[in-house]
């Protein structure tokens, strides 16, 4: 649909109202988030749930059939020795890759995502971008991880970036569509706040922030601006739409964090690998170590933990 | 002819306990919550009594009396504070006198800036148990005490060090000079910040004081005491009297003090300039406030929401600036007060000294029931009202974070400063409107403007009758930005290079 007609609807959020962005302010919320104290049994909870949340992510050219399965045992057992440490959310690799993950995750509850689009750029013409998609979706990806064109949007081409996403959301069918706006690209929280609202009027059944590819990657205050954003949507339509923090989250601490801001940002109901994931992998160490030293008291060393 | 609504909604579809029936919202409950983070009180070391601080030494008072400060988050009593009588004031007022005449306004002044460096270093080195301490003694969330109130007692005394030695730069062109003893009367917000506001700059003038500490939060200025010895500054220099109202009323119209600096509410405020009138004791006053926070529709919505609540539950409202007539336009209300109450549900009322909370005590038994006073009032005018429903501890003195809506212009909890976490919500249609609304009020300390136009900003800026008025921003202070009421929010300003003529004499 075009922009005029999404305005012609009232669906656009520019047709009543354009959001606008504080920087300075979003940075002290963020900021002010980070303080927050989280000690024993909201620790130990919050990364269970952290674990529960994740995409485990291998996006490299040399990724093998071997690699991905090390990384698929890895998401349906964190640490076979540590107890009720639950699988993660979903595998997130390249199209070519997504069989042997869907083999090696059957009859789990792991999910497999696939990168499409012309990740990481989308700088491809739309019918190779959908193709991309669909073949995807018919290799077995549950979810499919898709970019904007970032080049277009910046161009001021919103319509033409919102009709790029409903159509891949078309090609999807069933499986779920999570749009990254590569917000690192994007330079000011007002046009983050923009792709957001236009991803999800298009279709987006998650917004996600990063293709790992970019520095700066997720950061605490990009996300509560989508989440804002996520909130409004919700408030207009009753819709709930998911969000995925990726890249630039190394620590259990930063991921707490994340999960701060949800709780805080849009509540109970946001609290569940359905409506957020992190896009981490380094981390998934970190919350096992800090998961092992709430348990017993001692930190163990990195090599206790298997490095996939 | 009745109207059918749509959807089964209700004949009156407005509002139930302040919110929409039917809206969209969200939920903050139990799906993930925050286990206890108390910082320990065991961190600190308090006496069962604390004497007089005159003459560099700490004094029994000459009334033999003793009162407790009581911690208001669970009612029980902390210390034994002195209660000085008139003997006690003349003894401080005249020691102050001493220590001017003798040692202070000889110093060369490079050597006064030593010394003020010396309290702001200590007060770092000593930050974690004065934060705990502040928050013991009077409700504050400790996140704030610790982030705020003493880094910011720190910044205060760095930056008028600096002055000491600069005066003649301040006022280019003028001859400058202390004015000699300063009695100092403050209240119980912030007790060890404004105590760094009135102490910092007169010493750095050249002044010396005379200080009395409410009388529910006389611990930080005490242990700040022990600071001062601890620095060796010259005995008499700073002089700490504790007691109530009759202490503070000595004190400030004691014949032997050559300038009076109050913090506090309008009508002591006006009782010490009817005392003082005709007497040639100066005078500064940071008194009352009932700031108007005004929203347009073209703001940074979530940010102004943000900026609200930072504006009126800050230190549980305890704030003489804080912004407790939010103005907004009325095209923004109802989108508004959703994010608003949505927002307000997240807010943790508890401990003070958890790091987690948010909301802490209220600062005496007294002030809730002020504060319940003018909310009943407010019900009973037909505000509508909406309270959270966070958990409240069983014990204390604690009020639930709460907003006012379809308030009039006319109703007291529009007027009257509660002092407390109460936000009254009125609305207006047009720039003139919001200024008119705004300067209603017989005070005119501080406003805040929210809106992406710098244009209208700066208009508003300049119509406003408020000594500070925040852009897209709400309560933030610098030591370096000055800080004074209009109207009868007092007069003198404090902070900056204009707080220092309050201690000055401007010769020529």
């Amino acid at each position: 649909m075009t922009e005029q007609g999404l305005a012609q609807r009232g669906a656009l959020p520019g047709a009543s109202r354009e959001a606008s962005i504080d920087k300075v302010s979003v940075d002290e919320r963020a900021g002010r988030l980070a303080t927050r104290s989280i000690k024993t049994e909201a620790k130990l909870s919050g990364l269970r749930l952290v674990i529960r949340m994740m995409d485990l992510t291998t996006l490299e050219g040399c990724d093998t059939p071997g690699k991905v399965r090390a990384l698929c045992r890895k998401a349906l057992h964190p640490a076979a020795d540590i107890a009720d440490v639950p699988s993660v959310a979903a595998v997130c690799v390249y199209p070519n890759l997504v069989p042997i993950a869907k083999k090696e995750l059957e009859g789990s509850t792991v999910r497999v995502a696939a990168v499409a689009t012309a990740f990481p750029s989308g700088l491809s013409p739309l019918d190779v971008k959908l193709d991309d998609a669909r073949r995807a979706v018919e290799l077995g990806a549950d979810e499919i991880d898709m970019v904007i064109d970032r080049g277009a949007f910046l161009a001021g081409e919103h319509p033409r970036v919102a009709d790029e996403i409903s159509r891949v959301k078309e090609v999807c069918g069933e499986a779920h569509l999570k749009v990254i706006l590569e917000t690192g690209e994007l330079g000011a929280y007002d046009n983050v706040r923009r792709a957001s609202d236009l991803a999800m009027e298009a279709g987006a059944d998650f917004i996600k922030t990063s293709t790992g590819k970019i520095q700066p990657a997720a950061t605490p205050a990009v996300t509560l601006v989508m989440l804002e954003a996520i909130r409004d949507f919700y408030y207009r339509t009753g819709r709930r739409i998911g969000m995925k923090p990726a890249g630039g989250i190394r620590t259990a601490k930063q991921a707490l964090h994340y999960l701060v801001i949800v709780k805080e940002t849009l509540g109970d109901d946001w609290l569940t690998p359905e409506l957020f994931r992190l896009g981490a992998s380094t981390v998934l160490n970190d919350v096992l170590m800090q998961i092992r030293k709430l348990e017993t008291g001692a930190y163990q060393a990195i090599e206790y933990f298997s490095k996939d | 002819m009745t109207i059918k609504l749509i959807d089964g909604e209700p004949e009156n579809p407005t509002v139930e306990q302040g919110r929409r029936k039917g809206e969209r919202r969200l939920h903050f409950g139990d799906a993930w919550q925050y286990s206890p983070a108390p910082e320990s009180p065991s961190k600190v070391r308090l006496e069962p009594r604390y004497e007089l601080f005159i003459d560099g030494q700490r004094r029994e008072p000459s009334t033999g009396r003793y009162f407790q400060t009581i911690n208001p988050a669970t009612e029980q009593p902390i210390a034994e504070v002195a209660e000085a009588g008139e003997q006690d004031v003349d003894a401080a007022v005249a020691a102050a006198r001493r220590a001017y005449e003798n040692v202070w306004s000889k110093l060369e002044p490079l050597e006064r800036g030593k010394y003020i460096f010396r309290i702001a270093r200590l007060l770092q080195e000593r930050a974690r148990e004065l934060a705990i301490v502040e928050s013991m003694d009077g409700g504050k969330p400790i996140r704030e005490s610790r982030d705020f109130d003493v880094p910011m007692a720190a910044a205060h005394f760095f930056y008028c060090a600096g002055w000491a030695d600069k005066l003649k730069y301040a006022f280019p062109g003028r001859e400058v000079s202390p004015l000699g003893v300063a009695a100092q009367v403050i209240p119980w917000n912030f007790p060890l910040l404004m105590a760094a506001w009135k102490i910092a700059p007169a010493l750095a003038c050249g002044n010396t004081v005379v200080l009395k500490p409410a009388e529910t939060t006389p611990l930080t200025a005490m242990l700040l005491s022990d600071i001062i010895r601890e620095a060796e500054l010259p005995d008499g220099v700073v002089n700490i009297v504790t007691g109530a109202g009759p202490t503070g009323a000595a004190l400030v119209s004691h014949p032997g003090v050559d300038k009076v600096a109050f913090t506090g509410s309008t009508a002591v405020g006006k009782a010490i300039q009817r005392q003082l009138a005709g007497t040639r004791t100066r005078m500064t006053m940071e008194l009352g406030g009932k700031a108007a926070n005004i929203v347009f529709a073209d703001a940074a919505l979530d940010q102004a929401v943000e900026g609200i609540i930072n504006g009126i539950f800050f230190n549980q409202g305890h704030v003489c600036c804080a912004g407790s007539r939010l103005l907004v336009e009325e095209s923004l209300h109802d989108l508004l007060m959703r994010k608003l109450c949505d927002r307000m549900s997240t807010l943790i009322v508890g401990d003070p000294l958890d790091k987690n909370t948010d909301i802490g005590a209220i600062n005496s038994k007294q002030q809730l029931e002020k504060i319940r006073e003018l909310v009943e009032s407010g019900e009973q005018d037909g505000a509508v009202r909406f309270s959270t429903e966070c958990a409240m501890p069983d014990r204390g003195w604690f009020f639930p974070p709460t907003v006012f809506t379809n308030v009039a212009q006319s109703s007291r909890i529009a007027r009257e400063e509660i002092f407390g976490p109460v936000l009254s919500v009125l609305t207006f249609r047009t720039d003139a409107e919001a200024i008119e609304r705004a300067n209603n009020t017989c005070y005119g300390l501080s406003a805040g403007v929210w809106t992406d136009k710098g244009s209208r900003l700066f208009e508003m800026a300049s119509k406003l009758e408020a000594g500070v008025v925040w852009g897209n921003t709400y309560n933030k202070f610098d030591p370096s930005s000055p800080f004074g009421g209009y109207k009868e929010s007092g007069f003198g300003r404090e902070g900056g290079r204009q707080g220092l003529l309050a201690y000055l004499e401007v010769d020529r």
